[in-house]
């Protein structure tokens, strides 16, 4: 198939079928020799690759040339014996080159397999390992096509492409060595057609990826443009947009119809042009190998030994170009792959990790359950281990935050939380509220300042450390395919049943659970579509209860949530907040009025603080968002 | 399902039928050559006739010459043929989907719609030019291979016949098997994307519980599941090969001791020996072919299926035949013992159930109710995005089916509680509700729905791109935008299905009052959370579980309204942001 737009090939199982893009590699010699080194460990098995493919290639060409001898030699002159003799000769190179051939499949789909198995593997592990500000600039259509479409290309390229390339090189070779063997003056006649079949086929092949690249630009926009459409299907009808939408729709549809019978035309017509030049190629060799037999400088079986490498010479020709682009696009999405793996990965410096002390160390007087139990451990200069009790004081300094050097998004932020107190932020919608919480973490990390954690730098704290001294249920609940109890496992992965239910039943969830068709065991699918956005947060509520952290972040979400749930999820967030240091991002009043302190941050920046009551007398911006709906009246 | 999907090639039938005559004429005069070249062997050779097989030999370049000249052309009208019927299956199915109520898009998810008019269509398309290209030629090339063979030498001819079916039932074989093996490859495929999509949604969870290890070591498992599942149907796949090789050479080892000995006792000519061979290996060749399209058809049928399924959805919202094209002047709604369920005359249970209300010209009215209490479908019957399953929609007195839909739709202005902007700049996403507005116009709805200010503090004004989805604004501010667009209509009704739930309480007080003093004369419907969004309102009606529970006035249904006092009770201290 000299087709361009290549379909998966029955041979492999890929996750899609989408065609793949023209990309060319921007650097071949440092890819390949990425690509090689995955595998090194399989050198056996490359090697073993190559001869069963020489073996395979040989064979055919050899089983070729036998004819030459089985003609003049035994059938002509009539002599069976020999016949049988020859032929049970030339079935064993048969079953030689078979059983090379399977060999040789075998061995590629494996370490083909192997290879995209790594890549895939490595790619992933990377992922888990990138900031957050990389998935906040790549959107997921983009790394999920590095999995798909790049390592799948990839893969068809160790698997096909390469053996057809090395096969067809090999045929191609032994074609040309045999033909001179058998007749030099005749191949040097077919040579000239063949110089025409290599010039055509290298023109057009040029000439129709031009048109393919073309297409697959058009097709991008068409395919753009349905999906927005289509998303966006519900708005079109409310607005009676519908003509519109077709007006345009058609003119696409249009241009790719023009376009891509172009690009079909012109990626179609090397095939029957290669086929009927190697007729041509055969027709000459006979004529000529006809005459020259009759002048005596050539025999029967020759010609016809002959005529089967003119026959069969067009199809490497064919071969070796078209794999050629596929190896290429392969090398293309290689090239994604990696620079994806050479992204930095998030800088994790902190050396103070997080300990378990099962006593109670010293005359330390912290009696609350949630932090007794943690201590950070540092190294001191002479070697011995340093314990700090964890007691949950976070501070800021004077932090200074922007996620891209352009924009500051928040100003000179400091505040002080002490081991117990609840803190609460509020403001409008993007005045920088969640991102404050994503800093302690060290989602992301602040640009001037700094954070200390029980006295600590938060830098200096190893952020698996970190982060596991936090609890956080996060404004989008996600949630993982799998049974609710394997959700709210996640919190603490050797949790018992007993632990997850109790988890469930301080966050007010269990009753909801026990109600689902299957209670703990209902399997949640899609990110927890087959939930309501209440019931996936007391999940979220359970989940970080479980683990049972020392300080939280609560950032509450509760739009669209019926007054029903809202107050389960209140009770359940009620539980979590005991005796820790919470991070509120509240926008009920009764959080907000029992908070210790609370903060009300407009465009980055710290504009009131004080408690409840304080921020009332002071009648600024707190009031005002509290008495909001009655300014006006 | 064929018959459905030939209507879109049907304008292209001519072309069908220049590929089929040239595909034969190709074939058959590609398939003259090794019976020609015998003719120079057996004749030419033995009689030192030079003039002869001069002549034969142009006779064979000018047939490869025919034939580059009829398969260009065969490529030519496969490519139009093909991409003419890509084009407008895409058409009409675009054409369909447009029409679809949303009881139809609810059906299929968005996803797959978008699937069925890209990749679906793109995999018929190749098929039908493969088809156009390869399966008109495997049979005829078959056909006339064994012609041509048969003509040769009849008892050689018998071991043709024996392999044949030999190789048809090896391969068979062997897809069937592979079949089930590619299923499981599928599903493993499909397990291990949603496990990278999940973790990519859900990176922050991730991170957030120091899970990294554990989602690295779920990914293996997932991957070598997938690497193990490939692998077996790999090593399946590639025994088609050797045993195509096997029965192919085993045929030539038979062809040559019968047919050498037939040669060597001076019955058949070495020419014709030799083309015979040629025609073995074009027969195996072309049934190998087959093969190959057998599977290239069974996986288009699925997407066949996939496509045929939109085109025979039955659309249920349409313009009735006796549709007037009255104009909607004043604004007034009515709802007369209204019944709704999402399954038309199934079982389902009613998602609203005999709803009664007036809402007067130029009112302000809102509806509260806890979630899943109705509120959003009842708004969605006004505009006729479903039809109730009994009883009447009215609007100013006339039944909303009785309105054409573009004009019933045109007249109302709503704001969807999942709202969408489109790519392209601001102003273009605003000029949806009305192509010929002026700037001034933009301007004004703009800031009635509090965006004028935040839009003109963009570096680029109106004319900011927004991204696909309006990714470069925040919620908020998308929300503003989105009503803003439905107020560029200069609707006399209104609609907002919750959709200032994340704008701040101050600015959405703000909003409140625009709507009151810039928008008289324009009926209003809000959905709202906040009670302090709905207090104002000169009419409140309350759902709870699909049943209207009282409708009035805030300081009336604090009074005699439990459900509503238990809502209120609930926000007594209203919301902080």
């Amino acid at each position: 198939m000299a087709e361009q737009t290549s379909r998966r090939p029955a041979g492999t199982g890929g996750p899609h079928g989408m065609p793949m893009g023209v990309g060319r590699p921007k650097n071949l010699k440092q890819t390949v020799k990425r690509l090689f080194g995955y595998f090194n460990k399989n050198w056996l098995a490359l090697i073993a690759i190559v001869l069963t493919l020489i073996l395979s290639s040989g064979s055919m060409l050899a089983g070729s040339y036998f004819l030459k001898p089985l003609i003049n030699k035994y059938i002509i002159p009539g002599n069976f014996n020999g016949l049988l003799m020859a032929l049970a000769g030339l079935a064993i190179i048969y079953v030689a080159g078979i059983f090379a051939s399977y060999i040789q499949t075998r061995l590629t789909i494996q370490v083909a397999q192997k290879t995209s198995n790594t890549m895939r593997r490595e790619l992933f592990d990377k992922l888990q390992r990138l900031p957050l500000k990389y998935f906040d600039t790549h959107t997921h259509g983009e790394l999920m096509s590095r999995f798909t479409n790049d390592i799948d290309n990839v893969q068809i390229m160790l698997e096909q492409s390469t053996t057809q390339l090395i096969s067809s090189v090999l045929t191609f070779i032994g074609s040309v060595i045999m033909m001179i063997i058998l007749s030099p003056v005749l191949f040097l006649i077919t040579a000239m057609v063949l110089a025409l079949m290599v010039f055509l086929s290298v023109k057009i092949g040029g000439k129709s990826r031009q048109y393919f690249k073309n297409q697959q630009k058009i097709l991008g926009d068409l395919n753009g443009y349905i999906e927005e459409t289509i998303s966006g299907l519900k708005e079109i009808k409310v607005f009676s947009h519908e003509e519109k939408a077709i007006t345009e729709f058609n003119r696409l549809n249009e241009e790719f119809r023009t376009t891509a019978s172009n690009a079909n035309f012109l990626a179609g017509i090397i095939m029957p042009i290669m086929m009927n030049l190697n007729n041509v190629c055969y027709a000459i060799t006979a004529v000529f190998g006809g005459i020259l037999t009759i002048a005596g400088s050539f025999d029967v079986g020759s010609l016809a030994a002959f005529l089967q490498y003119s026959r069969q010479f067009g199809q490497p020709i064919t071969q070796i170009t078209s794999q050629l682009n596929n190896i290429l696009a392969a090398m293309a999405g290689a090239e994604h792959v990696f620079e994806v793996m050479d992204q930095e990965p998030e800088v994790d410096s902190g050396e103070i990790m997080l300990t378990h002390i099962n006593e109670h160390t010293d005359g330390n007087s912290i009696q609350n359950e949630a932090t007794s139990q943690w201590a950070w451990k540092s190294e001191s200069p002479d070697g011995k281990p340093e314990l700090i009790p964890l007691k949950g004081d976070v501070r800021f300094h004077n932090v200074t935050f922007s996620y891209d050097d352009k924009k500051t998004v928040l100003r000179e932020i400091s505040l002080y939380a002490k081991p117990g107190q609840t803190i609460a932020l509020v403001g409008s919608t993007g005045a920088g509220k969640t991102t404050i919480t994503n800093l302690i973490n060290r989602f992301y990390d602040i640009t001037k300042g700094t954070i200390t954690y029980d006295g600590i730098d938060v830098r200096k704290i190893k952020k698996d450390s970190l982060r596991q001294s936090l609890g956080m249920v996060l404004q989008d609940t996600h949630l993982f395919t799998g049974t609710v109890m394997d959700n709210i496992r996640y919190g603490k992965l050797d949790a018992t049943d007993e632990e997850c239910i109790q988890a469930a039943k301080t966050a007010s969830a269990h009753s909801f659970i026990s109600r689902l068709p299957d209670g703990y065991r209902t399997v949640i699918t899609g990110d927890g579509a087959n939930l309501s956005q209440g019931q996936r947060q007391l999940i979220a509520i359970a989940r970080v209860n479980v683990a049972n952290p020392p300080v939280m972040i609560l950032d509450e979400a509760t739009s669209s949530i019926d007054t029903r749930t809202e107050r389960l999820i209140e009770k359940g967030m009620n539980a979590l907040m005991k005796g820790r240091t919470v991070f509120v991002i509240a926008h009920r009043l009764s959080t907000v009025r029992n908070a210790d302190a609370i903060m009300v941050i407009e465009n980055g920046e710290i504009i009131e603080r004080g408690s409840h009551d304080d921020l009332l007398s002071q009648k600024g911006r707190y009031f005002q968002l509290y008495t909001g709906a009655n300014i006006l009246d | 399902m064929i018959k459905k999907l030939y209507e879109y090639i049907k304008p292209y039938s001519k072309y069908l039928l220049y590929c089929f005559l040239l595909v034969s004429t190709e074939v058959v005069c590609e398939m003259m050559m090794p019976l020609l070249m015998s003719k120079i062997i057996d004749i030419g050779i033995p009689n030192k006739n030079i003039g002869f097989i001069a002549g034969i030999g142009v006779l064979m370049v000018l047939l490869a010459v025919i034939s580059i000249a009829l398969g260009v052309a065969n490529m030519k009208f496969s490519a139009l043929a093909s991409q003419g019927f890509a084009a407008n299956l895409r058409e009409s199915l675009f054409n369909k989907i447009k029409a679809f109520s949303f009881s139809n898009i609810d059906k299929f998810s968005t996803g797959s719609l978008v699937t069925r008019l890209t990749s679906d269509v793109t995999q018929l398309q190749v098929t039908v030019m493969m088809m156009l290209r390869m399966l008109l030629r495997a049979p005829l090339m078959l056909i006339s291979a064994m012609i041509f063979a048969i003509s040769i030498n009849t008892q050689l001819s018998s071991i043709i016949f024996a392999a044949i079916p030999i190789l048809i039932f090896g391969i068979l074989l062997v897809i069937r098997t592979a079949e089930h093996l590619y299923t499981t490859t599928q599903r493993r495929i499909d397990s291990l994307n949603s496990d990278i999509q999940e973790n990519l949604i859900a990176i922050r969870v991730v991170k957030a519980f120091v899970r990294e290890a554990y989602e690295k070591l779920k990914f293996s498992k997932v991957n070598n599941a997938l690497t193990e599942a490939s692998l077996k149907a790999g090593n399946l796949i590639s025994l088609v090969m050797p045993l195509m090789l096997l029965v192919m050479n085993s045929a030539m080892l038979a062809v040559i001791w019968f047919g050498g000995h037939k040669v060597g006792t001076g019955v058949m000519g070495t020419g014709a020996f030799v083309s015979f061979i040629s025609y073995l290996m074009q027969i195996l060749f072309s049934v190998m072919m087959f093969s190959f399209i057998f599977i290239l058809f069974a996986r288009s049928e699925a997407c066949g299926k996939r496509i045929v399924e939109v085109i025979e959805t039955n659309i249920d919202i349409e313009d009735s035949e006796n549709a007037k094209d009255l104009p909607i002047k004043n604004g007034k709604i009515e709802f007369c013992h209204v019944d709704f369920k999402y399954v038309a005359g199934g079982e389902g249970k009613n998602v609203l159930s005999d709803i009664n209300f007036v809402i007067e010209p130029g009112e302000f009215a809102a509806i509260v109710g806890g979630t899943g209490s109705g509120k959003t479908t009842l708004v969605n019957l006004i505009p006729r995005l479903y039809d109730t399953t009994s009883g009447e929609v009215l609007v100013d007195g006339v039944n909303v089916r009785d309105y054409k839909l573009e004009t019933l739709r045109h007249s109302i202005g709503m704001v969807l509680q999942k709202n969408v902007l489109f790519s392209g700049t601001i102003r273009e996403n605003l000029l949806w509700g009305n192509e010929n507005a002026k700037q001034s116009d933009l301007e004004k709805s703009a800031s009635d729905a509090q965006a004028h200010d935040f839009i003109t503090s963009l570096p680029e004004g109106y004319d900011t791109e927004l991204g696909q989805g309006g990714v470069n604004v925040s919620g908020g501010q998308k929300q503003r935008l989105c009503i803003a667009r439905a107020m560029a209509k200069k609707p006399p009704i209104l609609i907002l299905d919750d959709s200032t739930s994340a704008v701040d309480t101050a600015t959405e007080a703000k909003l409140r009052k625009a709507f009151r003093e810039n928008l008289r004369g324009t009926t209003v419907l809000i959905i709202a959370q906040r009670i302090s969004s709905v207090k104002d309102a000169d009419k409140i009606i309350v759902l709870d579980d699909g049943k209207i529970c009282g409708i009035g006035t805030h300081e009336e249904l604090l009074k005699n309204n439990e459900v509503y006092k238990e809502i209120c009770l609930s926000q007594q201290e209203g919301m902080v942001s």
